[in-house]
């Protein structure tokens, strides 16, 4: 096993003539957890398919350690990648056993026998499906498929496991258990995994980092916690976590964590001039009578708290909580603890 | 071990290689060669003397008239039951159904005999139950009329597909908001359905023109004796006394019959462009008007039709092969099998068609799903920009009729092989490359249907498992498109084994099919010997399309081609 390398990797479609996937260089440390992010169409897909070697990249290079698998002018054929998938729609074989389909990989590597049986059990027995053995894909639930398709990727020991929106399809409950599975799976097989996903909070909970994409570009590679506390740009801003992204003058100085008192100076700051994309989490704004006036514009009961739609007096808005019920078109003062220049 | 591949996509290299020289030598080879002999007769002037023959223009005004005639017939029969069986609340729908489609899938010559043994002095059914015309009195179809009434019941069904799949397909909310804006039933179907179902009229209508044009069996039994030949006929009968103009005149013929069908299946395209009614095929959920007190006249006249057209010959062909010799009437006292021992256990003649029927049919409808299955994994899997202009050449031997794509690998292998020098004119093998021409579509369809219904990531799930082109296709995709490649086998098998025009111009001593034999015992005068037999490919006909019938569940739609 090494490390994944995607170097400077763009795809063109021949009949579209935008880029699909943009001059996206990457690396994915050995027994990596990464989430590729990005909204719908943006290209997460693609740069997966090249990966397993379904597309041939137009330009750029993709490595396995020192191995290229793939570039412009050759490429190795999913065959022979040691890699494994599990699909958005499951892609088990509806004509074998969930046996034969977990064993189906073993079987083209010519191992058989006992071995395979014991593989094959062992697989099965990660999943939790040891008991299922000889029934047919047709016969069991949507999560039950979706966790044939996982042992079918763990019996072989694959260098890179590759997901492709394996939650998509699953109902909300399910989704959870799934998740753990996820992580059991990753921390047993201890392969490199590149999970593709547009929901931001199963990116968060799973992945040791996240890759956020938009419009085919690779817009930042971090941690999670790092995503989410230092986002960079609008796009990776507007993405993550529920903040509303404000245009105000810019503050002095290029600190980008900015305090009440600086924010509080450029809110008042009524003078034409630079202006900077700023990002203001709910959490942060806080309802106190010393701060800045707000109008509300919508209310909604969440349970444990309200979630308020704020308007600054320039028409702006942004989202707040309140402990106490508020009406709609009040006038309250609210303090922004903390915020993030994009 | 890197091993580099070209591109990502799944085909191994000779895939494409392979499919082009399959196209190339089933449909590009002959269909050239064809066209040069006919081009060339043309420029050296022997064209001339055939083109001022009063009796080439007979044939073609003949052939014409029938078609023209058969597709009206066509139209009234087969619109009429689509029309009937879609839009209105008929009980037994399926049966009828299936009934009406019975006429197109048995043999033409078949389905001439059986009629010949309907009507005429001679009849034995007639004569059993004493209304048989006076010895001596025509036989009544032995006349255009007659062929282009058995051209209509024959091709009843194209019409009633087309018009089907047409009425299908109309959106539903058009007839709904028709309905809501106060429109009574009788003014809907006027107003909306039958206006916009118009291009499936066409469409049969012209498919049917086309099949006429290009039938053999029924102007071969039905015409010769009177005299009246439809180009198919001249062909065969320019071929049987052969001369050293017969090459150049039977190219310039088919040439005449090919433009005819081009034209038909150019108008076809035309009125369908923009309708892929395959795949549209929504749910049969149209809308469905009350009869009332109606219903059961309606019914009446549908099953009454059915009996006409189907049960009443297949009666009178049941007679005739019961009756001892032509002419003599069915009494219990003279029912005898002597006919069916005759085929069955006498005569070397029938085993040896028998035999080479069911090797061809089985030798094609085999040996074509090999190519086929891979012809059709390339067609669904490429992204080459040839695929269009291949799966049209596919499509062209069958679109043609017969007797052009006979008269094609007469003139390809008249001649031995250059290079190996070996002769197959003449030898079962040449019937056998016509017939992997002739039904390439047939074979293909089914397969590419089921092909497009699978889930691409089902294979791929295979090559990232580390199977290969070989391993996956024997593992992964053969299986799962197995139900279609049956009923693939089973079509073609069914068409080659009823097939006579093909093999009517290429069989010679010995290697005669079923087709050929029921024609040279009807021309021979063994008449109720050649219902016997028809009897046997009657019932042979019913049982596949029962089986096709039953397995139709589990096929993707439009592979069973009377179903939608
Ligand atoms: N096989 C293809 N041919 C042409 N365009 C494609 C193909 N696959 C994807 N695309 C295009 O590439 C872009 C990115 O698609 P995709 O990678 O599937 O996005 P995502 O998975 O992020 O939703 C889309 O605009 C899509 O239309
Ligand atoms: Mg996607």
């Amino acid at each position: 096993m090494a490390k994944l390398i995607l170097n400077r990797l763009s795809k063109t479609f021949d009949l579209g003539g935008r880029a699909a996937v943009n001059d996206v260089s990457l690396t994915v440390r050995e027994g990596g957890f990464l989430a590729l992010l990005g909204p719908s169409g943006c290209g997460k897909t693609t740069v997966l398919r090249m990966i397993a070697g379904f597309e041939q990249p137009s330009d750029g290079s993709i490595l396995l350690g020192e191995r290229v698998l793939a570039d412009a002018s050759e490429m190795v054929g999913p065959e022979h990648r040691n890699m494994a998938m599990v699909f958005q729609s499951y892609a088990l074989w509806p004509h074998m056993s969930v046996a034969e389909n977990v064993g189906y990989p073993l079987k083209v590597r010519g191992i058989s026998g006992e071995k395979r049986e014991r593989k094959v059990r062992e697989a099965l027995a990660a999943v939790h499906l040891e008991t299922h053995a000889d029934r047919r894909p047709a016969d069991l639930s949507g999560g039950q498929r979706q966790r044939v398709a996982l042992a079918r990727c763990l019996v072989t020991e694959p260098d890179v496991v590759l997901l492709d929106e394996p939650l998509a399809n699953l109902d909300r409950h399910l989704r959870q258990e799934m998740e753990e599975t996820f992580r059991e799976f990753h921390a047993r097989s201890g392969a490199t995994m590149i999970y593709v996903t547009h929901d931001q909070a199963e990116a968060m909970a799973l992945a040791t980092d996240v890759a956020v994409m938009s419009e085919g570009k690779l817009l930042q590679v971090a941690t999670p916690e790092e995503i989410y506390a230092r986002p960079e740009g609008r796009l990776v801003g507007g993405l993550v976590g529920q903040g509303a992204i404000l245009s105000l003058p810019s503050p002095i100085g290029d600190k980008r964590l900015l305090d009440w008192p600086v924010v509080q100076g450029i809110l008042g700051n009524r003078q034409e001039g630079p202006r900077t994309d700023i990002l203001v989490r709910p959490q942060d704004v806080e309802i106190a009578a010393e701060g800045a006036a707000v109008t509300v514009l919508s209310v909604l009961f969440e349970g444990e708290r309200y979630a308020l739609r704020l308007a600054l007096p320039d028409g702006q808005t942004l989202r707040a909580f309140s402990r106490h019920p508020v009406k709609v078109g009040d006038r309250l003062a609210i303090v922004i603890r903390s915020a993030w220049r994009l | 071990m890197t091993r580099p591949q070209n591109r990502g996509n799944s085909q191994p290299r000779w895939l494409f290689p392979f499919v082009v020289t399959v196209i190339f030598c089933l449909s590009v080879l002959p269909l050239g060669r064809l066209a040069a002999t006919g081009i060339m007769s043309a420029f050296r002037g022997g064209a001339s003397e055939l083109l001022s023959d009063p009796g080439l223009w007979r044939s073609v005004y003949d052939t014409l008239s029938t078609s023209f005639f058969g597709m009206i017939a066509a139209v009234l029969l087969g619109g009429g039951f689509a029309l009937l069986l879609t839009l209105f609340d008929i009980r037994g729908k399926a049966l009828l159904g299936f009934l009406f489609m019975l006429p197109t899938m048995i043999p033409p010559q078949v389905t001439a005999l059986s009629w010949i043994g309907m009507t005429g002095p001679s009849s034995a059914l007639l004569k059993a139950i004493g209304l048989a015309p006076p010895l001596g009195s025509p036989q009544p179809l032995y006349s255009i009329g007659g062929i282009a009434l058995l051209y209509g019941v024959q091709n009843a069904a194209l019409v009633y597909l087309s018009l089907r799949a047409g009425l299908l397909a109309l959106p539903r909310d058009a007839v709904e908001a028709a309905r809501l804006s106060g429109a009574s039933s009788f003014q809907v179907l006027k107003d909306v359905i039958l206006p916009l179902s118009l291009p499936g009229f066409a469409a049969g209508a012209a498919i049917a023109f086309v099949s006429c044009v290009g039938n053999f069996g029924i102007p071969a039994i039905l015409g010769i004796p009177a005299g009246i030949y439809t180009l198919p006929t001249l062909i065969y009968s320019k071929f049987a006394a052969f001369g050293p103009r017969t090459f150049a005149d039977i190219s310039v013929l088919s040439g005449l019959i090919a433009i005819l069908s081009v034209i038909g299946l150019m108008v076809e395209a035309r009125v369908l462009r923009g309708r892929d009614y395959r795949v549209i095929g929504l749910s049969g959920q149209v809308a469905v008007f009350r009869l009332g007190a109606w219903r059961w006249l309606a019914e009446l006249l549908l099953w009454l039709t059915i009996f006409l057209i189907l049960a009443m010959p297949l009666i009178a062909l049941v007679a005739s092969s019961l009756a001892p010799a032509y002419g003599v009437p069915l009494s219990p006292a003279t029912v005898t099998i002597k006919a069916y021992e005759e085929i069955l256990v006498r005569q070397a003649a029938t085993r040896i068609a028998f035999t080479n029927s069911l090797s061809l049919s089985l030798a094609t409808a085999f040996g074509l799903l090999v190519v086929t299955v891979l012809t059709g994994y390339f067609l669904v899997r490429s992204k080459s920009r040839f695929v269009g202009v291949i799966s049209a050449l596919a499509e062209i031997p069958y679109a043609l009729p017969g007797i052009v794509l006979a008269v094609a690998f007469i003139l390809l292998f008249a001649a031995p092989i250059p290079v190996i020098g070996i002769s197959i004119y003449g030898t079962i093998w040449i019937i056998l490359i016509a017939y992997f021409s002739s039904f390439f579509a047939v074979s293909l369809k089914p397969v590419v249907s089921a092909f497009r219904q699978l889930d691409p990531s089902l294979e791929e799930a295979a090559r990232l498992s580390g199977a290969g082109f070989t391993r996956r296709l024997a593992d992964i995709l053969v299986p799962l498109v197995a139900p279609a490649a049956g009923a693939s086998v089973i079509l073609v098998f069914l068409i080659a084994c009823n097939e006579l025009t093909v093999s009517a111009l290429l069989w010679s001593a010995g290697t005669q099919t079923l087709g050929v034999l029921i024609y040279n015992l009807d021309d021979s005068g063994s008449f109720n010997i050649a219902a016997a037999l028809s009897v046997l490919v009657v019932i042979m006909v019913i049982a596949m399309m029962v089986a096709l019938e039953l397995m139709a569940k589990r096929l993707p739609k439009g592979v069973v081609p009377w179903r939608s």
